[in-house]
């Protein structure tokens, strides 16, 4: 078992947002969470990664309980996400903004630092080299000197997996990578995402975009008011009812 | 490798400068007033790594700074400490001080973060000015030393003492350069860019923003200390929150999160200070509305501007060679590329 | 007893300016989210400004608290046009050091003004009368009686009619208030006349009792943040029951502890408050 949850439930106040949710990541795959508005989706990446506690409920990855782990510990475990809002840093060059992004796997201090000891300069050549490698994985080596501001929204989430891949993850849970991106340039991002599970990085997506993720999903999970409603191939999720029905439901998709 | 030239020339020249200025002046006040500026800097860096490149706007530095000063007072004063020792306790203690309220502290974010600094600054304030059996309260503490000598060398002149702040000043300079370039640096960047992205690349955001924090207070508690062995006497005045809107204001209006705004902000506001001396306590009736304006329209203060400038300069000269090579080759420019270059507002 | 009585009395007193500075932040804390570090400034000229039209220019008190609310009010709304607006998208950090700006200027311009010096209100009040057995003098009967008046015409205000309701639905939800077509901008307006207005009565009826001088909403505003975390930031019922919690504590504690760390007391209280729950009493949140 990779990554699993069990039962996984978040209560704010009186509202259930997430309810009793059992799901697995499969290992090497793309899984994809999709569900009306509202439903549960970005709290349940949040209570994976760490952001919220759950109020019951247990994280398993690769046999170890992270439930109650906090956020950069997980990711440090090789789980990395990316937010609908890529929370780049705009003023910065792109290859700024990125190199942190392999922080974690080094361990500089602030002595280091003021010392300019050799560890530190193997280390920030170690970050450097990272953040270029997977630049060039996402394809923004042309734009690695430019500032954020000037991409387009497309490059920006790209720049933005570009970071989580900087981690060294072994799951990546990105929330809504194509929103406020046109279709031609989603189907970019859907090779991209293809792409990273052929470098042997496992997918977790939240997507609305309905054909993308039919497309692209080796097993979809719906949620439905922070329960689940269904789970299975994009074929099985497609005719089943329990799912027509939600959608159709009132809740439009966006 | 033209700009890195250039740069270290830039630098070179400012510390060549600042060595000879008291030499080329030799006006015993101007050379007092830029001692004084350098200590103002040494405490506006401090605050320019917190607030600047971690992002947590603390309003509790004059505490710091009045704790630095205070403890060097105290020590020398009451306790008969040698001066360099007293100096090295001073930082000592200001920054377990900074490590017990940042602990607490930084648990807050934002505006709470703010609000609880402002009390913190508050009640230290308010402590020394109402602990009178230790610090003297409102009458203040008298008859600091000078630094003791070092072998040969005195402190006793205005240009010893002018060298002696300058050279703090530098290590400041040098150590801040140091933090902000490294990996350290740019994990309290991160943090400032956004807490929940760092969280997620794995950065201990807590730690760190302890060290920045920790950091932060020692350079304040050490112009603190310096401040208290230049001018001798010190009052409670010194822990009010008008020192840190003075601090502040050199910050923003020089630019905060840069380099060398600390040094353009404070020598530009304290010899405007001086210029503009008939206002006295009205100066703020020009400074206030500065602080206002420049955040509004230019966040990054006067080396924003620079910056910007500098910035789209560059830019347009990336552009045309740009299109240069495109006439030549008749290559199709990437979408990006051509897309507008102009820094754009953080929105 | 007798002493216990006159401290409960005085808390009463202080508690009730608290709340009318604490009402007027939480009120614009909930609109904007913004921290109003220039609350106080405002605060300082609503004393000035009844000072200075019961002093030269002659009028009643009443009448001068009547300018003073207006033209507070009307600085307020100033402030936010040409400071707070422009700064809606920034990073939070700018419009706090903005707020500092102003309230920097404002007080250098009193300072200008009305020189550093601490100026007394005169109170057509200040005869003492008794209340209960209680020795008191009228201007903190008044006090007490105005401040409570003013609350409950501000709650009527919020509750009853549809201007009042759009500042506490833009309070509550903002992007759904522009959705349901409140116009925001005029609603922030308005928040922050009130919150002008409320500030410039606190500060006409403590004058008496106090002084008038540029430095004297430094406290206040720093009372009056501790009381909106006390009770959860934007929280109205918060503002005035933070503000009688705080001013009862503080006049019992300058009996019974010590008269000089009683100051100290809001800011130990802030301490523990945010060392126990770092997002605040009472914080409104989650997603």
């Amino acid at each position: 078992m990779f990554l699993q949850t069990k039962g996984l439930t978040k209560q704010f106040g009186g509202l259930v947002a997430v309810n009793k949710v059992d799901f697995t990541v499969e290992k090497g795959k793309i899984n994809a969470i999709i569900g009306p508005n509202g439903a549960g989706k970005t709290t349940f990446f949040n209570l994976i990664s760490g952001f919220h506690p759950p109020s019951a409920g247990q994280v398993i990855f690769k046999g170890r309980d992270i439930t109650h782990l906090p956020p950069d510990q997980i990711a440090r475990l090789g789980i990395a996400r990316t937010f609908q809002t890529t929370h780049l840093f705009e003023q910065s060059t792109v290859l700024d903004n990125v190199i942190v992004g392999h922080r974690l796997r080094t361990s500089s201090t602030l002595w280091d630092a003021i010392f300019r000891t050799a560890r530190h300069q193997r280390e920030e050549k170690q970050c450097r080299d990272k953040a270029l490698d997977v630049l060039d994985f996402v394809g923004l080596t042309d734009a690695a000197d430019r500032l954020v501001a000037g991409l387009t929204q497309e490059a920006k989430k790209r720049a933005a997996f570009a970071l989580a891949l900087a981690t060294d993850p072994e799951v990546v849970f990105l929330d809504e990578p194509a929103a406020g991106v046109n279709p031609d340039e989603t189907d970019g991002l859907a090779e991209l995402i293809r792409k990273m599970v052929e470098r042997g990085v496992t997918v977790c997506l939240i997507e609305h975009k309905m054909q993308m993720i039919m497309n692209l999903a080796d097993k979809i999970m719906v949620l439905n008011f922070g329960e689940k409603i269904a789970e299975g191939t994009p074929h099985e999720i497609m005719n089943n009812e329990d799912v027509i029905r939600a959608y159709l439901g009132g809740n439009a998709i966006a | 490798m033209s700009v890195l030239l250039n740069r270290r020339t830039v630098v070179t020249g400012l510390i060549l400068f600042a060595v000879l200025f008291p030499f080329v002046t030799r006006n015993d006040y101007v050379i007092h007033i830029m001692t004084l500026s350098f200590i103002w800097m040494i405490g506006v860096y401090g605050l320019n790594l917190l607030a600047g490149y971690t992002g947590y706007l603390s309003l509790a530095h004059a505490g710091f700074f009045a704790v630095g000063a205070y403890s060097l007072g105290l020590l020398t004063v009451e306790a008969g400490v040698n001066f360099w020792l007293a100096l090295i306790l001073a930082c000592l203690f200001t920054g377990i001080l900074g490590f017990l309220i940042g602990m607490i502290a930084l648990r807050t974010r934002e505006h709470f973060f703010a609000i609880y600094t402002l009390c913190v600054g508050y009640i230290i304030y308010l402590v020394i000015y109402k602990w009178d059996g230790l610090t003297g309260g409102v009458r203040g503490l008298i008859g600091i030393p000078a630094p003791s000598n070092i072998g040969p060398i005195s402190f006793t002149s205005s240009i010893s003492q002018y060298f002696l702040v300058l050279f703090f000043l530098l290590l400041t300079i040098f150590f801040i350069y140091r933090i902000v370039h490294s990996l350290t640096g740019r994990t309290f960047m991160a943090i400032r860019n956004s807490e929940d992205l760092a969280l997620t690349l794995g950065i201990s955001t807590m730690k760190n923003k302890l060290v920045s924090f920790v950091l932060s207070t020692i350079f304040a508690g050490l112009a603190g200390a310096l401040y208290a062995g230049f001018v001798r006497f010190i009052g409670p005045d010194i822990g009010y929150i008008t020192i840190t809107f003075d601090l502040l204001i050199y910050l923003l209006i020089g630019g905060i999160g840069t380099m060398s705004g600390p040094i353009v902000g404070t020598l530009l506001i304290v010899w405007l200070s001086q210029y503009l001396q008939f206002l006295q306590d009205y100066r703020m009736l020009v400074f206030g509305p500065l602080l206002a304006f420049l955040i509004i329209f230019y966040p990054w203060g006067i080396v924003g501007i620079f910056q910007q400038w500098k910035q789209k300069r560059q830019a347009r000269k990336a552009r045309s060679i740009h299109q240069e090579e495109n006439r030549k080759d008749e290559v199709e420019l990437d979408a990006g590329v051509s897309a507008d270059q102009e820094q754009v507002r953080e929105g | 007893m007798e002493v216990l009585g006159q401290q409960l009395f005085n808390g009463l007193t202080i508690g009730s300016i608290y709340s009318l500075v604490a009402l007027g932040l939480t009120l614009v804390y909930g609109i904007l989210h913004i921290p109003n570090f220039a609350h106080g400034a405002l605060y300082m000229m609503g004393g000035y400004i009844t000072f200075t039209m019961m002093t030269v220019v002659g009028v009643h008190y009443w009448l001068a608290i009547f300018v003073s609310v207006v033209v507070v009010g009307l600085l307020g709304v100033l402030m936010e046009r040409i400071v707070f607006h422009p700064l809606r998208d920034a990073p939070p950090i700018h419009d706090k050091i903005a707020a500092i700006g102003v309230l920097l200027f404002l007080e250098a311009l009193a300072q200008w003004i009305w020189g550093a010096d601490y100026q007394s209100l005169p109170t057509p009040y200040g005869q003492v009368v008794n209340l209960f057995g209680l020795t008191v003098t009228l201007q903190r009967v008044l006090i007490v009686v105005a401040a409570v008046l003013a609350m409950i015409l501000l709650n009527l205000f919020l509750k009853k009619t549809f201007t009042g309701a759009s500042i506490i639905a833009m309070s509550q939800n903002r992007e759904g208030a522009h959705l349901v077509g409140i116009n925001t901008n005029k609603v922030a307006m308005l928040t922050f006349m009130i919150s002008g207005g409320l500030a410039a009565i606190a500060a006409s009826l403590s004058a008496p009792i106090n002084l008038v001088f540029p430095g004297m909403g430094h406290l206040v505003i720093l009372k009056a943040f501790v009381i909106i975390i006390l009770g959860g930031m934007g929280s109205i019922p918060g503002a005035i029951l933070g503000g009688y919690i705080l001013g009862f504590s503080e006049s019992l504690g300058a009996t019974y502890l010590s008269n000089d760390y009683k100051d100290i007391i809001a800011f130990v209280l802030l301490v523990i408050i945010l060392t126990v729950k770092p997002t605040g009493l009472f914080a409104r949140g989650g997603h």
